[in-house]
């Protein structure tokens, strides 16, 4: 590992030395630091800041502090009542040893696990831009169907941001140029020719706390996860979803992919095609068909059609059934 | 920089790329906390860090000015085991023993977990039973062993919750 200098953030002190990174939990940063993956000069140490609250907003939301670790967000009370579907991301993911550490910021912020990415002796375009992608031609069973580009097909890895992405939750960020939000939504950047960004921000923007806006049907939510052992592996697919049924039929739907794409996919073309629809299951199924159609799998990953298909219609048909 | 380790206070003077495992096992002998993967995907660095269990492999010694670690050293000694300790020896819940003290202090924070009636990825309704059979199987999930003795942990922990 490189050497590095050491300091905890003031929050004032917006704007960061160009080879400055933040440090959170530590749990994506110091495993690419000691791959030689990630190389920074200065680590500046976010969790001694107060931004471990949970709070609740005036119009029902709630507001989720950036240094707030995993395993206390996915236990909170109004977050397993309100927004079950977060905790049970939160909870899919990891270990508990590593959801102790890991916070809500540094879980969006994550880098993808693309095994060339992860090594440092190969070709990347996200961590050597201009070298290649030798995942197109090599392996990428678990790499993006969605959102890719002949520069990079690397997958998000988080599930939380599954859930935040359904949720419609916003990112409140901090940087030299004053606050400002983001919509998760918006957060990260699909590659096209510069992979080596993952996200909107600006060097030095920190992330502050995450909201989530006020969404009663959010009670009847879940998250549904494959992978490839029981526990304790990242997602191949995985659906986030929250649903309102009126009479047996779709009022109001959010749909998320993880897993597929270069970032937490809302399905909004889904969404759109169930809304006023028969809560069926044979509705469920054509509408995760019309958000797949945009899917370009390679030689190795169009499994993910059919998984994330019968992922979205297994959640919906659940939640539909508790609807009744 | 200050750290204290199963109740002893330690002065620090550490290359700020020192991991917490690294300082437990290089710098204050304590071997108990094994090295296995390094990189978070074993479980086998496993130790309490202000009370709850973390991998200490992907921990800065640096960014944890003044925090309390324990380690199996400080669970407990041979003549006066923990309850965790006496349940793995009861129930054979190790062969090569490599993973044994990660899976201890895992499991020694997993049950603080369940006393608080934190949730997990199998909890499901209203009045759960917490550390039944699955649920022992999916709390412990970040804890690997390579001589595959799961089964007898299952009971070794249920034994040290007094089930
Ligand atoms: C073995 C293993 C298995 C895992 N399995 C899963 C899984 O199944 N599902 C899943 O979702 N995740 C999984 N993870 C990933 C884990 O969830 C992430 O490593 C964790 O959430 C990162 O959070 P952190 O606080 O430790 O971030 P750090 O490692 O501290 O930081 C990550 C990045 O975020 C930046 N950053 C952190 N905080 C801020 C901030 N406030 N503002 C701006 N930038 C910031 C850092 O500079 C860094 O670039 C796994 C990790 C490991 C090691
Ligand atoms: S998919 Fe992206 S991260 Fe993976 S090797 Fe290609 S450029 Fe690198």
């Amino acid at each position: 590992m490189k050497t590095f200098d050491y300091r905890t953030a003031d929050r004032s002190s917006a704007g960061l030395a160009p080879e400055a990174m933040f440090l959170a939990g530590g749990t994506n940063l110091v495993d690419l630091m000691k791959l030689g993956v990630a190389t920074p000069d200065v680590l500046v140490d976010v969790t001694k800041l107060p931004l471990d609250g949970i709070t609740e907003r005036p119009d029902g939301g709630v507001r989720i502090g950036a240094t707030v670790r995993n395993s206390d967000l996915a236990a909170d009370p109004r977050i397993r009542r309100g927004f079950p579907v977060l905790s049970q991301a939160l909870l899919a993911g990891a270990s508990g040893q590593l959801r102790n550490m890991a916070t809500t910021g540094g879980n969006l912020l994550q880098r993808t696990r693309c095994r060339y990415f992860m090594d440092a002796t190969k070709p990347c375009n996200k961590h050597a831009p201009g070298t290649g992608c030798p995942a197109r031609e090599g392996d990428h069973r678990n790499l993006a169907i969605l959102g890719g580009s002949e520069a990079c097909v690397a997958t998000h890895p988080s599930d939380m941001a599954v859930a935040l992405a359904a949720l419609g939750a916003v990112v409140r960020v901090d940087g030299a140029a004053g606050e400002r939000t983001v919509p998760v939504t918006d957060l990260h950047r699909l590659p096209g020719d510069t992979p080596q960004r993952d996200t909107v921000l600006e060097h030095g923007e920190m992330i502050t706390a995450v909201d989530l806006p006020a969404l009663p049907f959010a009670t009847r939510s879940a998250y549904r996860k494959a992978r490839d052992r029981a526990s304790y592996a990242f997602a191949v697919g995985s659906v986030a979803a929250a649903l309102d049924v009126d009479d047996g039929v779709v009022r109001e739907v959010r749909l998320a992919f993880g897993a597929v794409a270069p970032k937490p996919w809302r399905a909004t073309v889904a969404e759109e095609v169930l809304r006023g629809r028969p809560a069926t299951e044979e509705s469920f199924r054509a509408a995760a068909d019309a958000e797949l159609e945009a899917a370009r799998p390679l030689r190795d990953n169009a499994y993910k059609i059919d998984l994330i298909r019968n992922l979205t219609a297994a959640v919906l048909t659940r939640l539909a059934g508790e609807a009744r | 920089m200050r750290l204290t380790v199963n109740d002893v206070e330690h002065d620090l003077d550490l290359d700020p790329r020192t991991t917490l495992l690294d300082a437990l096992r290089e710098h204050l002998d304590l071997t108990g906390a094994k090295k296995g993967c390094d990189h978070g995907q074993c479980g086998a660095c496993t130790v309490l860090l202000d009370g709850r269990r973390v991998n200490s492999c992907l921990v800065l010694v640096i960014a944890q000015q003044d925090a309390r670690v324990t380690t199996i050293e400080g669970l407990g000694t041979a003549e006066e085991p923990h309850p965790l300790q006496r349940g793995f020896l009861d129930h054979d819940g190790f062969q090569c023993g490599y993973c044994t003290p990660g899976q201890i202090c895992s499991a020694a924070g997993m049950l603080d977990e369940v006393e608080r009636g934190w949730p997990s990825a199998v909890t499901a309704g209203d009045d759960p039973d917490l550390l039944s059979d699955p649920e022992i199987r999916e709390r412990m999930s970040g804890n690997l062993c390579r001589c595959g003795a799961y089964p007898n942990m299952v009971p070794a922990i249920r034994q040290a919750a007094g089930r």
